[in-house]
């Protein structure tokens, strides 16, 4: 993968659900920083203590594990439309948040909007935007699969309702359809890169093309689904193969998740450029990253050359 | 229900914040401090405002002058907060502005904040607890903040903080002890470890010292300060273990612990010694010294 050695964030991506050999695979490739929106399981919480220790383990266990392989974690905190249908829990979560949305290394509310676009979602997509509000913090916005333009674009108007500035909020999985809309509204415009469904590396290259670096950015949301984790650095590369300039590729890939999410005052270039060694000696709750018989990487991240090989001899 | 004056330890407090942080942080935090403790607070504000303070406040360390800390102490005896960080202050003084004649709901919103805070935060509270009113609630979360692996939070229990002599059962306190050796922690950084010995705690102790020598390992020279006045007859073939060891501090101790005795054969013992007796009637050879000089070969 040739990004002429470019510095690349990740703005969204589900780490809780990927492996060591994922982190090891993006710092590789160059990415140095991410941002893990809160998301649902795949199946649903059936209780308020479900999301408080995936809240924890999203500003403590997650963070350091990243940490252990160079790579500087954040996350956005909030309750998912799919799992703010069932009322009862959606209450109790929201009574949660405030425990969570100002915490260190917590960069936005996110990632709230419609999937089916009931009431119900709009009700508390609506509450968590007022918390934002009151906060000051950027705000991620998953847009629907099912009719995603009209949904998209009530996302905005209801963002917009509640006196929030376009400049703050992130829409997020924009497509060929929707890209057009969000941009001519002043919001940033995010493209989730995902094979087979979303957006495909060749069809980013050509919004790029299309309507330049302003406001967008790459990211893979990659989870526990078939998704890929280096999304971000092979768009970088093949934009960069197609023509577009490195300065594009960097914006793109790089410096508008850092002006968007940095409006939170909690992610900073210096984060990750004055801290460029690991210690995988170190623990978290007694935890390490390693298993019996392995030798801590101590020092610098090794980026060049390819990961090591996982053959046990 | 008081253990310091909360309208005393809340203009010391402030006092220090002015070096530590900007004035705008300073008028944040005056503003949610007032919030909170107004009638009208809803829980979040105070959530939010706890979790927001570094971001306003900063992270820098309190640097504090002598005179600085000598004031703490009369404030509350043993509040030492020559560790802290700014944040970590501002945090306390939020909870210093909650609402607590009502002990059981104080209680229940600073349990709501241990459950669900991150590393930081728990510092913050852990170190909090010697200043908090109703401080009988908080036994059992102290007593949680020992069993923790995490060694920043761990550091703000049992280190520096007076809470745990002050209110821990002795088995609590004894196991907190054990555990301060155990993660290759300063015992004389424990407030209190004089006055809370024990018969059962040095008995802990030896055994815990004999597990470490069938092991080929090194034993910390200040394991010894909480069972010096209880040598006894098998205690005593551990002292005269330690005066035959290598390590100087560890022949300190042995002294020390001696001369802390009222065991006959240990008096004896520390005749037999004549240097070290002279150094520790001098004053030469004392337990912070030791732990001091010990946390510098580490
Ligand atoms: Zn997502």
């Amino acid at each position: 993968m040739n990004t002429h050695n470019l510095m690349l964030i990740d703005p969204h991506i589900h780490m809780t659900s990927r492996t060591t050999d994922d982190y090891e695979r993006m710092r590789q490739a160059g990415i140095v920083a991410i941002i893990e929106p809160a998301f649902w399981l795949g199946q649903p919480r059936t209780e308020a203590g479900s999301f408080k220790d995936y809240f924890s383990s999203l500003v403590g266990w997650e963070r350091f594990r990243a940490s252990q392989f160079g790579i500087k974690h954040y996350c956005t905190i909030g309750l998912n439309s799919k799992e703010a249908n069932n009322e009862p829990l959606a209450e109790q979560v929201m009574e949660l948040l405030p425990l969570f949305v100002c915490k260190e290394g917590v960069v936005g509310v996110g990632e709230i909007g419609y999937d089916d676009q009931t009431p119900t979602e709009d009700k508390y997509f609506r509450a968590q935007l007022e918390l934002a509000k009151e906060v000051n913090m950027p705000v991620q916005v998953h847009t629907p699969h099912r009719d995603k333009k009209a949904g998209t674009i009530k996302s905005m108007e209801v963002c917009l309702e509640h006196g929030i500035a376009p400049d703050m909020v992130v829409i997020d999985h924009n497509n060929e359809e929707t890209v057009k809309d969000v941009l001519d509204r002043g919001f940033w415009a995010a493209f989730t890169i995902y094979p087979n469904s979303k957006m495909g590396n060749e069809r980013m290259v050509e919004i790029v093309k299309k309507y330049g670096s302003e406001r967008i950015i790459v990211n893979s949301s990659a989870d526990w689904g078939v998704s890929d984790p280096l999304s971000v650095p092979k768009t970088a590369s093949l934009m960069l193969e197609r023509g577009i300039s490195i300065e594009d590729v960097r914006k793109t890939c790089y410096q508008n998740a850092l002006d968007s999410f940095g409006k939170s005052g909690q992610m900073h270039e210096s984060d990750w450029l004055q801290s460029t060694s690991v210690d995988q000696r170190e623990k978290f709750s007694d935890n390490s990253v390693l298993r019996g018989g392995q030798t801590p990487v101590v020092g610098e991240i090794n980026t060049t050359g390819e990961p090591g090989s996982n053959i046990v001899r | 229900m008081y253990q310091a004056d909360i309208q005393a330890t809340t203009t010391y407090l402030k006092e220090l914040l002015e070096r530590s942080t900007t004035s705008q942080g300073l008028e944040w935090l005056t503003q949610k401090m007032e919030l909170v403790s107004s009638e009208k607070a809803k829980p979040k504000d105070f959530y939010l405002s706890f979790s927001a303070a570094p971001r306003f406040i900063g992270k820098e360390n309190l640097h504090l002058t002598q005179q600085e800390l000598q004031m703490a102490d009369m404030i509350r005896s043993g509040f030492n907060p020559s560790h802290w960080s700014a944040a970590q202050a501002a945090r306390t003084l939020l909870l210093l502005s909650l609402p607590h004649q009502d002990g059981e709901s104080f209680f229940s919103q600073i349990e709501t904040l241990f459950n669900t805070a991150d590393m930081r935060e728990l510092v913050a509270l852990y170190a909090a607890l010697p200043l908090l009113p109703h401080p009988e609630l908080f036994r059992k979360r102290a007593a949680e903040g020992f069993r923790t692996n995490m060694g920043d939070v761990f550091e703000a229990v049992a280190l520096d903080n007076p809470y745990p002599a002050d209110y821990m059962e002795m088995d609590a306190w004894n196991n907190m002890v054990l555990k301060t050796l155990f993660v290759g922690k300063p015992l004389f950084r424990i407030y209190g470890i004089e006055k809370r010995r024990n018969a059962k705690l040095a008995r802990i102790l030896s055994d815990y010292a004999h597990e470490r020598w069938a092991a080929g390992r090194t034993v910390s020279p200040e394991l010894w300060r909480p069972v010096a006045p209880f040598i006894d007859e098998a205690i005593l073939n551990d002292i005269k273990k330690l005066f035959t060891q290598p390590n100087e501090l560890e022949q300190q101790a042995a002294a020390l612990a001696c001369a802390e005795s009222n065991n006959p054969s240990a008096k004896e013992l520390l005749n037999s010694h004549p240097q070290l007796k002279e150094l520790v009637e001098e004053g030469e050879i004392a337990w912070n010294k030791i732990g001091e000089k010990n946390l510098e070969l580490q």
